[in-house]
Parts: structure tokens; sequence; C-alpha cells
């Protein structure tokens, strides 16, 4: 029948006889089971700090800035009579005329006319106050578009000041008083006025996108510093792309390992860490002041922006290249191509999707970047709209920088809101990076 | 003008590769056996010829040219403007420049001035209208020798080739052309702070307030120049942000990689590294409007007294940002201690967090420390967050509820604004930067050489 | 619906699914069973069991890894799986200690129990399972430590001693054990990575042995190593035995023939024979174990 092999002899424990394994195990459960418990709380509560901190930051500028999307308008009723903007009395009715008339006496004659009872000059000033500075020029901008204007009264809704807009928009305590806020007694008075007869709302706020940096919060926009970004990443992608991927090339595919290669693979890695500040400097030093660049340029500060990427792209690029297989680039020997020729048509066209992704994911770090232009002159104050790469120029994150130093409340709003706007394109940018990394990621 | 002849440039070398390719065609007599390469190599041969030489004299003489003019120019004028001091002479190059460039100036250009700078348009025009013929020369010479130089038997896929691996050989040294700039470009400006203020005095001297040596410019600056109320500041910040970011960013990276479901992870993982994307001006808003603050108001209800400014508000923001650095950097250190070492410690009945604490996070020391060290030198040289939350003065403390400054903030504010390039106040930045410099790649280097190791050890 | 089935001098009550593998046909004697079986040939039963696994499936996520297998394991015997690379043995052996808890898209059925207790059971502690399953690795893995500590490791995450001095007694005594004493005696705190392959993974075993387990699974324990350490591993067993019940998993089946009392051959998941190594060997029951054996395949 069956035969176990059994041990002759019936077992004995060791000499030294211990406990049983499973008496001493028990013993120490409850301690050990405790203290996995307490690191695993640890460990969640990390996580949730950490996630937390990420929500608390979204929240809380999408909590500031949405409001800054809309903007208070104040309805007008407005005359165009040539007689009384006109300045030079000629009383004819071309172009020259409409260029140099006086239109402030048209704002101010609206505004009386819905306000007769305001008189004494600091009452009128306030008064005046209820709309943007920017209103005469709005109305001069509306002429030249229709001439036909010109002696007919119309509602126009003029932008409304940054302390109306404020108010409107329930952020200034009215309970203090008139001497600790903004507004005056008066103003709050007419603005309540405006709005029971529906002369005052919010509407979308083009001129944050359409309009250059403005001392006034209700002009100021982004549309220069969001051409400066582009500018400047534009220069430095086409720098240090094609600069990233030829040295990738060379030091994954050409160069014989070495002390040379080694030298410049700890040069990469290190510039990789090296503080951004340190490039400003540089650029400070050898762009502007011995190459001669014009200062606040985006060509200065997309140069300075490249030195920085280039060990992004560098890096992404050689793990790109070494992730395609070895058995590819001997096909391509064996089939007699050139070194050269198994690179460009085999290997790089395979690389170029993780190329890419670390390349755009190198270009959304530049986009954020603010401290090395800093150095550059990249943070003046700039209301034009750069033209071209020689223009003097601000970027996105800079702008953000210089808006967050001022006091006034709408200005807050419209930091958080062009906080939103640059999350958004980095957003996007990842979320690029992210679709091609799946749509083209090869697993060999 | 200088862009249109570029693209210029461009148009031609893409028609001289037609040209040399047909004439590969023609030289073979339409049989391309015949040839040492394919057509299309003859083309790029040509092509190269036609571009490459005038494209390096066109980057040369766009360089040096407006140099050279304004020498001319102020070589040109009166002996009396000659002879006035640097800084004056270069306050007429401004003006120069920016009525040349169609500026506007600030006060009426005088008439001396207006002379130069219609002298330096003319011969600005002048220089344009040689580079031109010179890079048309250049342009149809190229043309003409690979013309005559195409036969069956030239290699012109070798040559082509070869220019490539050139071209290949110096953008990899590029890399290293760029840390010579940066340690030449703050190296020369730092000796010269050094003729100025001793070494031993801006390392050791207490005190920092460059602001009043530049005002009484006459008196020695030396005693204003010490930067140890900015290094303790530095570290102040540093260690806060460390003392958030670390503990952290470990258990995170350790509770995701050992505790947490694929499914939480998936999630929890991204949403983590979005802080790594965020660009650090907004941390610097952040903790300027909110963190600091919140910080004050809580002091007082303690009945602390907290600066506004605090190192304790910029070091927490910083160390939130620092978090996802050290957590993904941890997180690729912990993946690398092999599956083995775990089993290993299961197997003999330990829990996961006895695992943890006995065998992976001594196996992964050396790693976590390497990270550690590439986060401390990211939070050393990080600039916006304190430049938006700390404050300007140089406090020698350890209070972290006081106002402190970091040698990157001093760094901006004395670069920012018009300056002359020469002054003190301005040599102090790049000597500044060089410290700074020195001791992140030191930071760099052994944290760098440290992961390495540790990543041999288990390949 | 159940079935009662009577095997050797037992009788035990099975359920339908498990009675398909009870297919005991050790009294036909010399007969060949054909290919297209899959139903374990032998007897899976002993008299004094260690462990008794009843109708174990094991799933990576839809791959079916184990197919209904049944065996027992008795007390102070040498059992060795055999069988082609990929037939589900160690996968089989890890869920003896459940160290396939650690992957995620494992999923087990059926009952392994150890001393009458299901080790799938809801209260059952894995922590105390494998305290008392210890395990040895195909590759040597000590813990980047010392000597010394990498002995000292599970005393001391369980408790076991309250001095130094027992531990030391208790480090040596495993060493001793391990027939590794006299090598290391001197280098006691030198890192365990600088030992040979031999002598890491006897220092694993040592390492295993110290918390004195129950049962010790060994998989693939001597594929890393040469002749000359393997022996001395086998021999460890040997002597082991004395004390332990010892699972091992094993490519060679000299080595099985070596050390174990009894056999069992794994094929793409089933367990297709089971029985005692001198019969296994000499007189294989099942085509394809005949096949295995005479290195048909394999």
């Amino acid at each position: 029948m069956n035969k176990i092999m059994l041990p002759a002899s019936t077992p004995e424990r060791p000499k030294s006889a211990r406990r049983d394994i499973k008496t001493i195990v028990n013993a120490s459960l409850a301690r050990q089971h405790a203290a996995e418990r307490r690191f695993r709380w640890y460990g969640l509560i990390a996580i949730s700090l950490g996630l937390a901190f990420v929500l608390l930051m979204f929240g809380n500028i999408i909590g500031k800035g949405y409001r800054a999307f809309w903007q208070t308008y104040i309805q007008i009723p407005i005359t165009f009579d040539l007689s009384i903007m006109d300045t030079s009395g000629s009383g004819k009715r071309d172009l020259q005329t409409i260029d140099g008339a006086d239109y402030s006496v048209l704002v101010r004659s609206g505004l009386r006319k819905l306000f007769p009872k305001a008189e004494g000059k600091s009452q009128l000033r306030a008064l005046y106050g209820l709309v943007s500075a920017d209103s005469p020029y709005e109305l001069k901008r509306k002429i030249q578009q229709t001439p036909n204007l010109i002696g007919v009264e119309k509602e126009i809704w003029l932008l409304a000041s940054a302390q109306v807009d404020t108010l409107f928009k329930g952020n200034i305590n009215r309970m203090l008083d008139e001497s600790e806020r903004s507004i005056k007694n008066d103003q709050i008075e007419w603005v309540d006025k405006l709005q029971a007869a529906g002369r005052i709302e919010e509407k979308f706020n083009i001129a944050l996108f359409i309009n250059g940096d403005s001392r006034e919060p209700e002009q100021a926009g982004i549309r220069g510093a969001l051409m400066g970004s582009l500018l400047t990443l534009l220069i430095t992608f086409l720098l240090s792309f094609p600069i990233g991927v030829a040295t990738a090339v060379y030091l994954e595919e050409f160069a014989t390992k070495g002390r040379w290669t080694d030298f410049i693979e700890v040069n990469i890695n290190n510039l990789a860490a090296v503080p951004s500040i340190v490039f400003g400097l540089l650029g400070l030093a050898v762009f502007i002041n011995f190459f001669g660049l014009p200062r606040s340029s985006p060509l200065v500060g997309g140069l300075v922006l490249s030195l920085m990427t280039l060990p992004v792209i560098i890096i992404a690029g050689r793990a790109a290249l070494a992730s395609v297989p070895p058995s590819i680039r001997q096909a391509a020997l064996g089939m007699g191509a050139s070194k050269l020729q198994m690179v460009g048509h085999h290997v790089l066209p395979l690389a170029m999707p993780g190329m890419l992704t670390g390349s755009i994911i190198g270009m959304a770090r530049a986009l954020g970047e603010s401290a090395p232009l800093l150095m550059i002159g990249m943070v003046a104050f700039i209301v034009d709209v750069p033209k071209n790469f020689f223009d003097p120029a601000t970027v996105l994150p800079v702008q953000i920088y210089l808006w967050s130093d001022l006091p006034e409340r709408a200005f807050v709003e419209r930091t958080s809101a062009a906080i939103m706007i640059l999350l958004a394109f980095m957003i996007l940018m990842n979320g690029l990076a992210i679709i091609l990394r799946k749509r083209f990621e090869r697993r060999w | 003008m200088q862009f249109f002849l570029l693209l210029a440039l461009v148009i031609l070398s893409a028609c001289a590769y037609f040209i040399g390719r047909n004439r590969a065609f023609v030289v073979a007599s339409g049989k391309i056996r015949n040839l040492h390469s394919l057509p299309s190599f003859y083309g790029c041969y040509t092509a190269l010829w036609c571009g490459l030489p005038a494209l390096i004299v066109f980057l040369i003489w766009v360089t040096l040219q407006p140099g050279i003019l304004i020498n001319l120019v102020l070589s040109g004028l009166p002996k009396e403007l000659q002879d006035l001091p640097q800084d004056r002479l270069n306050l007429v190059v401004n003006d120069l420049k920016n009525l040349v460039s169609g500026h506007f100036i600030s006060n009426t250009p005088d008439g001396i001035v207006l002379e130069a700078a219609n002298r330096y348009q003319d011969m600005r025009a002048i220089g344009n209208a040689a580079l031109l013929v010179t890079v048309l020369t250049l342009v149809s010479g190229g043309i003409a020798y690979a013309w005559c130089k195409i036969s069956p038997k030239l290699r012109a896929r070798n040559c082509v080739e070869s220019v490539i691996n050139i071209f290949l050989i110096t953008s990899s040294t590029i890399a290293v052309f760029i840390t010579i700039g940066i340690v030449l470009s703050v190296l020369f400006e730092s000796i010269r702070f050094f003729h100025q203020v001793p070494i031993t005095k801006f390392l050791f001297g207490l005190q920092w307030s460059p602001q009043i040596a530049f005002n009484s410019d006459q008196v020695s600056p030396s005693g204003a120049f010490g930067t140890a109320p900015l290094f303790a500041g530095t570290l102040l910040i540093s260690s806060i942000a460390m003392l958030v970011a670390v503990p952290i960013g470990l258990m995170s990276a350790l509770y995701l990689s050992e505790y947490a479901s694929p499914k939480f992870r998936a999630i929890a993982k991204p949403a983590l590294e979005i802080l790594a994307g965020i660009p650090t001006v907004v941390y610097g808003f952040f903790a300027a409007l909110n963190a600091a603050p919140l910080i004050r108001e809580i002091g007082t209800l303690l009945g602390l007294q907290v600066a506004s400014e605090s190192a304790l508000a910029a070091g927490l923001v910083m160390g939130i940002m620092i978090i996802p650095f050290v957590s993904s950097l941890s997180d690729d250190v912990i993946n690398a201690v092999p599956q083995s070492m775990r089993d290993g410690s299961y197997a003999l009945g330990a829990t996961k967090s006895e695992t943890i604490k006995r065998v992976l996070l001594p196996a992964a020391l050396p790693g976590i420390v390497g990270s550690i060290l590439l986060a401390v030198s990211r939070a050393i040289g990080e600039t916006m967050i304190v430049l938006m939350a700390a404050g300007l003065s140089a406090n020698l403390t350890a209070n972290p509820l006081e106002a402190v400054t970091t040698v990157t903030v001093q760094i901006v504010t004395l670069l920012t604004g018009d300056q002359e390039f020469d002054n003190s106040k301005t040599l102090a930045a790049f000597a500044l930067g060089l410290l700074l410099f020195i001791v992140t790649l030191i930071l760099n280097i052994i944290a760098l050489h440290v992961v390495h190791k540790y990543r041999e050890q288990y390949e | 619906m159940s079935k009662t089935t009577t095997i050797g001098n037992q009788t035990i009550s099975l359920n339908d699914s498990i009675a398909r593998n009870e297919l005991d046909n050790q009294e036909s004697g010399v007969q060949v069973t054909d290919y297209d079986n899959r139903q374990t040939v032998g007897k899976i039963t002993v008299d004094k069991p260690k462990m008794v696994c009843r109708g174990v499936n094991v799933y990576y996520s839809q791959k079916h890894a184990i197919k209904n297998v049944s065996l027992d394991i008795g007390t102070n015997e040498v059992i060795s799986f055999i069988g082609p690379s990929g037939c589900g043995k160690s996968t089989f052996l890890r869920c003896l200690n459940r160290m396939n808890d650690t992957i995620t898209t494992c999923r087990v059925t059926g009952q392994i129990k150890l001393d009458n207790e299901d080790i799938y059971e809801k209260d059952i502690d894995v922590v105390q399972l494998r305290a008392r399953v210890g395990m040895v690795f195909q590759k040597p893995n000590p813990f980047p430590k010392s000597i010394y500590e990498n002995i000292a490791y599970g005393p001391r995450i369980h408790g076991m001693v309250n001095t130094k001095s027992e531990l030391d007694e208790l480090v040596r005594d495993s060493l001793e054990r391990a027939g590794l004493i006299k090598e290391v005696e001197k280098r006691m705190h030198e890192p365990g990575t600088g030992l040979s392959g031999g002598q890491q993974q006897r220092l694993c075993i040592a390492r295993a042995i110290a918390i004195n387990p129950e049962v010790i699974l060994m998989d693939e324990p001597c594929s890393a190593l040469d002749p000359i350490a393997t022996a001395k591993i086998e021999e460890l067993i040997d002597e082991l035995r004395e004390n332990y019940t010892i699972v091992i998993v094993t490519h060679s089946m000299q080595q099985a023939a070596r050390v174990s009392q009894r056999t069992a051959y794994f094929h793409l998941g089933d367990m297709i024979e089971i029985g005692d190594t001198d019969q296994i060997f000499t007189n294989p029951r099942h085509k394809l174990t005949e096949d295995y054996i005479t290195g048909r395949f394999g």
C-alpha cells in the first residue's frame, strides 16, 4: 500500500526548547498591528495633506479670480454734440476735428444729465470718477468707427471705474467709515440709483484679453504679456528643440562612451538642477552686456529660457532614444543603411513622440518661469503689445508678479484671473503631452 | 532687412538643393546606379555649400556690426564728448541707440547726438548693403563650386553626413559651454567685486545693507556687504520648507507605492504632481496673500509677535511646492528596491510597516538622501516665493516668525531697476550668484553621485 | 451535492468538484493514464497532515494559473513539486503562506488548512501565518544589512527575545543549524550581500529558521547555485526534516529524488500526479509524468 516515508524517530524540538512560534507571534501581534495601523494613518494623512494643498490652491485662486472675467459697465446717455466737443472751433465735420475733439466733455455732461444734483468741485470729481478714465477714448473710437453718430443722442455702455466695479461685486464693506474705504458715500448712493434704474450691470470682461498693461485696473489686460510669452516661447522652442534633439542623438547613438561624454552628461544633469536665477545672471552678463542684445526683449528672454529648457529636452530625448530596441538598429544597419540613415529613418521617428512629450513639458515649465526674466529686464511696466522679438515685453508670470504687488482689490482679482489663464495654458500643454504619450506610446 | 536676408538664404538653399539634384541626374546621364550616393544627397551637398558659409558669415557680421559701428561713431564725436567719464559716455551711447531704433528718449537730443545718430544710420545702411553683397557672392560661389564638384564619384553622402555629424557634436558641447558661460559671467563680475570688498568680509560679515553702501559711496562700502544674514535667512526658510516637504513627500510616496490600491494611485499620484507643475509665481502670490496673513492672525491669537513677511509663511509654501519633488524622487528610489527584499521580509511574517521601516527605508536610504539633497538645492535656489513672501530686511535670526531675506531675493532686488553695471551694488549680485551657484553645484553633484551609485547597486 | 469516497483506510467526505481529483487508481498497478486525463493520479492524503489543500484555484487577472489542486502535506515530511517551467508549482507554493497577497491581480479560491485552520479565512492573520510558514526564495535575497542583522530581523519584529544575549544565542543557534556558523563566525557584522551565492542562500534559510516556523517553503532554492553549494543545501534540508515540514519546488528531478519523500508533478496548472518519490521516479502512472521523468520534454 502507500508508504509515506515518515522520519524514523518522532521529532523532538531542538535542545534550546523554544516556545511555539504561534504563541510567540500571538503575543506580539497586537503591538505589530497597532504600529501598522499608525503607520498607515501617517501615510494617509500625508497624502491627504498634499491633495488638500492642491485643492486649496486651486479653490483659492479660482474663488478670488473668477469675478475678474466680468466687468461692471454703466449706461450713460451721450449726446455727440459737435459744438461742445470741438476744441478747434472750426465746426467742420472732418476727421481732423473728430481726432482733436474733447470727448471727456461728453462723458461729463452725460453723467451730469443722470445726476443733475451733483455740484461742487469734489462732488463732481466723485461723479466723474464713476466711469473709467478710458471712457473718452472709448467714445472717440466709437465715433471713428461710425462718424454718423455725430449729433445723435445715444445710450452708451461705458466701463465703470475700478472702485465702482469692486463695490458692485460686493467687495467693499459699506459699513466702514467713508474715510476708510476707497469709495465715497455719494458714489455708493449713485451706484444704487443706477442699479435701480438698470443702468449698471456686469458684462464679459473683454478688456482683460485685448488690452495691454495699465495703471488703471479696469483697463489692464494681459494681451501684451500673452504676446510676450508667445514670442519668448517661440524663440525658446526654435533654439532648444533642434539642439536638444541633436545632443540627445549624438550622446545616445554616436558618441563612444568615455570621459568626454561622461563630462557632458554630468554637465547636463547639473544644469537641470542649477537655480533658474543663475541663468538670469548669465543672460544679463552675456546676452545683454556682452553681445548688446536689446534689454527686456523676447529674444533675450527666449535665449535664457532655452538654456534652461535644453537639459530637460536632452534628458527626455535620451530616454526616448534608449527605449527604442537595439533590434531595429541592427535591422537597419543590416540592410546597409549608414548610421545616420539608421537614426534618421528608423530610430528618430520612433523616438519622436517621447521627445515631443519631453519638449512640451519643458516648454510648459519655461512658460511658468519668471525669476531669470526679472534679471534681464522683462519686468518693466509695458503698455504696448510687443510686435517683434526686439520690442520690450513682459511675460504672463512676470505680469502676475507685477500685478500682485499692486494694492487695489481689483488688481488682486485680475492677478488671480491671470493665474487662471496661465494655469489653463499649463494644463493644456501638459494635457497635450499626456495625449501624445498615450497615443504614441509603444511598449517593446 | 536682416530677417529678409535670412529668408532669402533659406529659399536660395532650397533652390540649390534642386539644382544639385538635377546636376547629379545629368552627370549620371539618368542612371542613378552610376552615382556614389542618392541624388538627394547631391542636392543637400549643394544646398550646404550654398547656405552654410553664407550663414556663418551672416551671423558673425550681424553680431559684430552694432559694436563696430558704435565705436566708429564715437570716434567721430567731438573731443569734449569723447573725454566724458565712462558712465556719462554710456548715457550718450544709450541715447544714440534709442534715437536710431526710433524710440522716444527722455531728454531732447542735442545736435551732436542727432548728427551722430544720422551718421550711424548711414553707416548701417552701407554695412547692410555690404553684407548683402557678401552673402550673395558666397551663395553663388558655393553653388558654382558644388556644381563643378558634382560627379558620379563624389561621395556626397559622406560629405553631408560629416557636416551633420559636426552639427551633432557641436550641439552636444553646448551644455558644457553653458556651464562655462555661467561660471565666467558670474566669476568676472565677482572678481571685480572682491577688489572692492574683501572676500572674508563678504562671506563672514554680519551686516548686509547695500543701500547704505550705495548712497554714501565715498566711504568704503566693505562694511555693508556681509552675507551671513542672507545665508542664515536662506537656511531658515529652506529648513522650514524641508520640514514640511520631507515628511509629507516621503510618506506620500511610501503610501502610494506600498499601500494604495492601483485605482487610488492612478488618481492621487498625478493629482499630487499637479503641485510640481504650478508656476512658482503662483505659489508666491498664494504665500503673500493667504499664508502670510493667516499665520500672522494665528500668531496674534496666540499672543505671538509675527512679522507680516515671516520666514514661516514663505517656508511653508515653499515646502508645499517641494512636496511632489521629494515624493516623485523617493518613489523612483523606493521602486528601485527589488521586490525580493520585500518578499524576504513578508515571508518572515513582517507587517508592511515593519518591512518599510526596517528593510525598505534602510535599503533606499542613500537614494532618499540624494533626493532630499536635490530638493534642498532646489529650495535654496527658489526665487519667486521668497521674493513675494519674504521680506527685504536682512535679519540675522533663527526665529521663523521674524522677517528674513534670502540670497535670491537680494540678487533680484540688486539687479532690477535701471542701474549702471559697475557699481558695487550690481557687482554684489553677481558675487551672490557665484556663491549660490557653487553651493547648489556641490549639492547637486553629491546628490547625483549618491543617487547614481545607489541605482548601480540594484542594476 | 456531496459524495463519499474511500481512499485507502480513510473515509472522507468531499464535494463533487474535488472528487474529480480523487481518481485513485493505485490498485490498477502499472497501468499508465493517457495524456488527456487532467485529473490527479495518486493518493493525495497522508496520515498526519500538517497542511490540507482542497480544490485550490489561482487566477492572475483572467489567467487560470492553478486548476483545482488538492493535496495533503504531512508533518515532518519533505514534499517536492516538480514540473516544467510555468506549470504553476511556484504559484501554488506561494499560496501556502499567502505570499500571493502581495500581487494585487492574484485571486485564490478553495481551501488551504494549516493544522485545521483555513489560512484564507478572514480572521487569519497573515503576519502570524507567515511566521509559522516560512519561505526561502529562488534567488538568495539577504537584506542589505549585516549577517547578524539579517538573522536577528525576524526574532526582533516578533518580539521573540528579551535580551541581547538571548538574541546572540538565537542568531548563533540558527546559523549553526543552517551549517553556516563556521564560515561566518568572524564576520557576523559584515554585510550579508558579501557572501557567496550558496552562503547567501543558507543565510536566508538560517533567517527563516530563526523564528522557528512549522513549515518551510523553498522555491527552487538551489537554482542559482553551483553543485557544491547545492549539495550543502540538500544536506541541510535533510537535517531540517527532523523538526520542520518542508515543501520544496525544484527544477531538478535528481534533487527531488534525493531530498523528498513525496513528489507532486505539475503541468500547465494541473497537479497531474502525486505519490511517493520512489514510485514517481521508478514507476510513473501518468503519461505526462513519464514523459517528463524520461526527459522527453521539460
